[in-house]
């Protein structure tokens, strides 16, 4: 029954003169949404507003599935659209939807008017009042509560009218792409998909870097990060995934650095190498789902020890957060399902049974220089013979 | 070079037996429940399986159901052969190396209130006759052995135990699950005194989606899918024609020249383990003699994880199996390998090289050369 449906934005509406980047942003991320769903649409912009007129056949919960993956969008609200032909019509089409929306009457409103075409005969006031009457009038079994009805029928008088009383949250955030671009280390875990969801929502565009170590890891796991690149992508939009092969670098630190401080070197070099990708990328920040002391290699020394590396700002949105707040989060976008399935990841194929958890920059300085003769070389042919594969949200 | 040496967890579908679908599927593509004489056509080619397994375990084509393969054959036999005989009673005797097909229906009729007995193997794998006529009670419904197990290849007694079941209790139905034993072994259900038995169709050069239980006549199974009545009502659903009649080509086929197919797949078992125990530190799991599967080896390799060698070994192109196919999705330590008491390291170290009739000496040289040279540089690098 509904042929468009009003976007509501919340957070965008303030940002001032690049109030229009910001709306231009969010129409083009709910075109790109609306390209995997059957059906022709139509986004337009209107007086502070954004409307997706559908035309023909769609499926509602498919349009509403897809709008509530576009960041920016506080809320999806499926909307009846009728020309204004007088009151007594209004009156008609407001009753009609409260018919086909509400089929129990058994339940309290109110009507909230707004008329944004100040030459509208009645002020709103008026139009609450009279159209409330009408619905008790049509439906004896509701009833009015102006504090807290369950229902609040918004009619908007625009050059059009407006009649919607159904509001589906959408994601909140900001439209990706307003806030420039970062490099998600992906992993195969739980918290690193999470940490890119939770950046993309404030606008920012991602690009990502796994890294694969044949034969220790499969070409499974590799299949699961790109899965899980794609669960990421439906929030983000495309995602540039750098899949380095880290193997030799990894046995080269094996061999030449003590067992405890593998875990914590290696983790210096894929910084390293996710900052190349970054800055080939114009990408201006690096993202992992690290948490504060979650393991040995997340402590705050640790951390510390591989921040040390890095030149352009790390960006850790799950630093303060509990396992099972990511685990919520990581449900909340699917990506959970994915994230469990019992492949190995790089970093816990030679993992040390005591690693260092508070590692000292001088003694890890120290013992990088014993890498010195080939780890050039190494970086430069993981970085030679890195795989690009372009993931479509 | 390509080395596929994973045959225990499929086989390549062999060319009669695709020629033979392809026929079926393009041409012959009758239903075998019409009347018409398409129909007539499809129903031939039914019987003409029927006859070609037949004759390989020298039974009655009708003691034949025509499955979707191994799993349902099993659950039918467990599930419908229990089921159909409640009277005899709520045990229940099995081993504790059998596939995940056999201890999840058992699992299923565990909840039922069955009570089940699992045998235990030797090093070797092998179960003890004594303490199977130990297990043997008046309320045994029914016995489930395998007859070669897919891990090891380990060779089960299932002739002796089907004589020894039926005279503690006659009214004892058994089940063999002879899915990696059909093809490489003679196997004559009725003369032995099997009651079910189970073939999965691509483990023989068969496509996948085909298998058959063997009930022998009089015994009665309940049917686990109910519809149309096909197939006497034990199995409903129109008939896998193509499936079945490729299965028929490839049963035959199994049992030509067998003598000296199985004579070069123990020279080929017994070249790969010369070949591998030459490398220090990797031991056979199950026997190195013949009283054994002549197609499945399974070997340790200390300090390298099973993953590691199978993914080494896959840059090579030579496929290996970790654990048994069938339950990589959710790795577990193999069943199979604790109960014949491998200690946990081996356990995790353990690959399984599984040949078929195609396999040839210079696959089989290929992979242990590059085992030879695989092993000794992964070794460097243990997790410590």
């Amino acid at each position: 029954m509904y042929r468009s449906f009003l976007i509501k934005y919340a957070e965008i509406a303030i940002k001032g003169k690049n109030r229009y980047l910001f709306e231009d942003a969010l129409v083009g991320q709910i075109i790109h949404a609306l390209k995997k769903v059957d059906g022709k649409f139509r986004v337009r912009k209107e007086q502070g507003r954004i409307y997706v007129d559908t035309e023909g056949e769609y499926d509602y919960d498919e349009v509403v599935g897809a709008l509530k993956c576009v960041f920016g969008i506080v809320g999806i609200c499926p909307v009846v659209l009728i020309e204004d032909e007088g009151f007594d019509r209004l009156v008609e089409e407001v009753l009609s939807y409260v018919d086909k929306v509400y089929p129990d009457k058994h339940f309290t409103f109110k009507v909230n008017a707004r008329r944004a075409r100040k030459n509208y005969p009645m002020e709103s006031m008026e139009i609450n009042a009279k159209l409330g009457e009408k619905i008790l009038e049509a439906f004896p079994e509701t009833r009015v509560d102006v504090h807290h009805p369950d229902v609040v029928f918004n009619v908007e008088i625009r050059n059009q009218i407006n009649i919607y009383s159904v509001i589906v949250p959408g994601p909140g955030g900001m439209p990706v792409g307003t806030n420039g671009k970062a490099m998600l280390l992906l992993s195969g875990g739980i918290d690193s998909p999470v940490a890119g969801y939770m950046i993309a929502k404030r606008g920012v565009a991602i690009d990502a870097t796994y890294f694969h170590a044949p034969p220790y890891t499969s070409e499974r796991a590799k299949q699961k990060v790109v899965d899980l690149a794609k669960i990421v992508a439906r929030y983000s939009g495309p995602i540039n995934l750098h899949i380095v092969n880290f193997t030799d670098i990894q046995l080269y630190i094996y061999e030449q650095c003590p067992h405890e401080e593998l875990t914590i070197i290696m983790r210096r070099y894929m910084m390293k190498l996710a900052e190349h990708f970054a800055k080939e990328n114009k990408c201006l920040g690096l993202i992992t789902g690290e948490s504060i002391g979650q393991v040995a290699s997340q402590t705050m020394q640790s951390l510390a020890a591989t921040n040390e590396v890095c030149t352009i700002p790390v960006y850790r949105p799950l630093i303060g957060f509990d396992k099972q707040e990511i685990v919520e989060v990581s449900e909340k976008i699917g990506a959970y399902e994915t994230s469990i399935l019992p492949y190995e990841d790089c970093c816990t194929i030679f993992v040390a049974k005591h690693p260092v958890t508070k590692p000292s920059l001088n003694v890890i300085h120290n013992d990088e220089k014993k890498l010195e003769e080939k780890i050039d070389a190494l970086m430069q042919e993981a970085i030679d013979t890195t795989e690009v594969i372009r993931i479509e949200g | 070079m390509e080395a596929y040496l994973d045959n225990s967890a499929t086989t390549r579908c062999s060319a009669c037996a695709k020629d033979l679908m392809v026929r079926i599927l393009t041409e012959d593509y009758g239903n075998p429940s019409s009347l018409h004489n398409k129909g007539k056509e499809a129903e031939d080619y039914i019987r003409t399986a029927r006859e070609q397994i037949a004759r390989t375990l020298k039974i009655d084509g009708r003691e034949l159901v025509f499955t979707s393969g191994g799993t349902e054959s099993n659950n039918m036999a467990l599930i419908g052969g229990t089921l159909a005989n409640r009277r005899n009673g709520r045990h229940i005797i099995t081993t504790g190396i059998e596939h995940a097909s056999v201890l999840a229906p058992l699992d299923y009729l565990k909840e039922l209130g069955y009570e089940i007995t699992y045998l235990s193997v030797d090093e070797n794998g092998q179960i003890s006759l004594d303490e199977l006529r130990e297990a043997v009670r008046e309320d045994t419904v029914l016995v489930s052995i395998m007859m070669v197990n897919n891990e090891i290849g380990a060779l089960e007694p299932v002739e002796a135990a089907a004589k020894l079941i039926k005279e503690k209790n006659p009214g004892t139905l058994f089940h063999v699950d002879a899915i990696q034993a059909y093809g490489k072994f003679r196997i004559y259900p009725k003369k032995w005194g099997i009651d079910l038995m189970s073939v999965s169709g691509h483990k023989i050069h068969a496509p996948k989606g085909t298998g058959f239980l063997y009930i022998a006549d009089k015994v009665k199974v309940k049917p686990v899918i109910y519809g149309g009545g096909q197939q006497k009502g034990l199995r409903s659903g129109t008939e896998n024609v193509p499936g079945v009649a490729a299965l028929g080509a490839a049963a035959e086929e199994a049992y030509e020249d067998f003598e000296s197919k199985t004579e070069r797949l123990y020279a080929l078992r017994e070249r790969l383990i010369r070949g591998v125990t030459e490398i220090g530190g990797v031991t056979v799991n199950g026997r190195t003699d013949r009283d054994c599967a002549p197609h499945i080896v399974n070997i340790s390799i200390r300090d390298v994880r099973s993953e590691v060698m199978l993914h080494s070994l896959e840059e090579y192109g030579i496929y290996v199996s970790a654990g048994s196919a069938c339950s990589s999705n959710k790795p577990a330590p193999s069943r199979t390998l604790q109960e014949i008491g491998l200690p946990k390291s081996a356990v995790a170290s353990a690959i399984r090289i599984s040949f078929c009739a195609e396999t040839t000496e210079e696959e089989v040289d290929y992979a242990v050369e590059k085992m030879k040279e695989i092993i000794p540089f992964r070794r460097k690098f243990v997790r410590k």
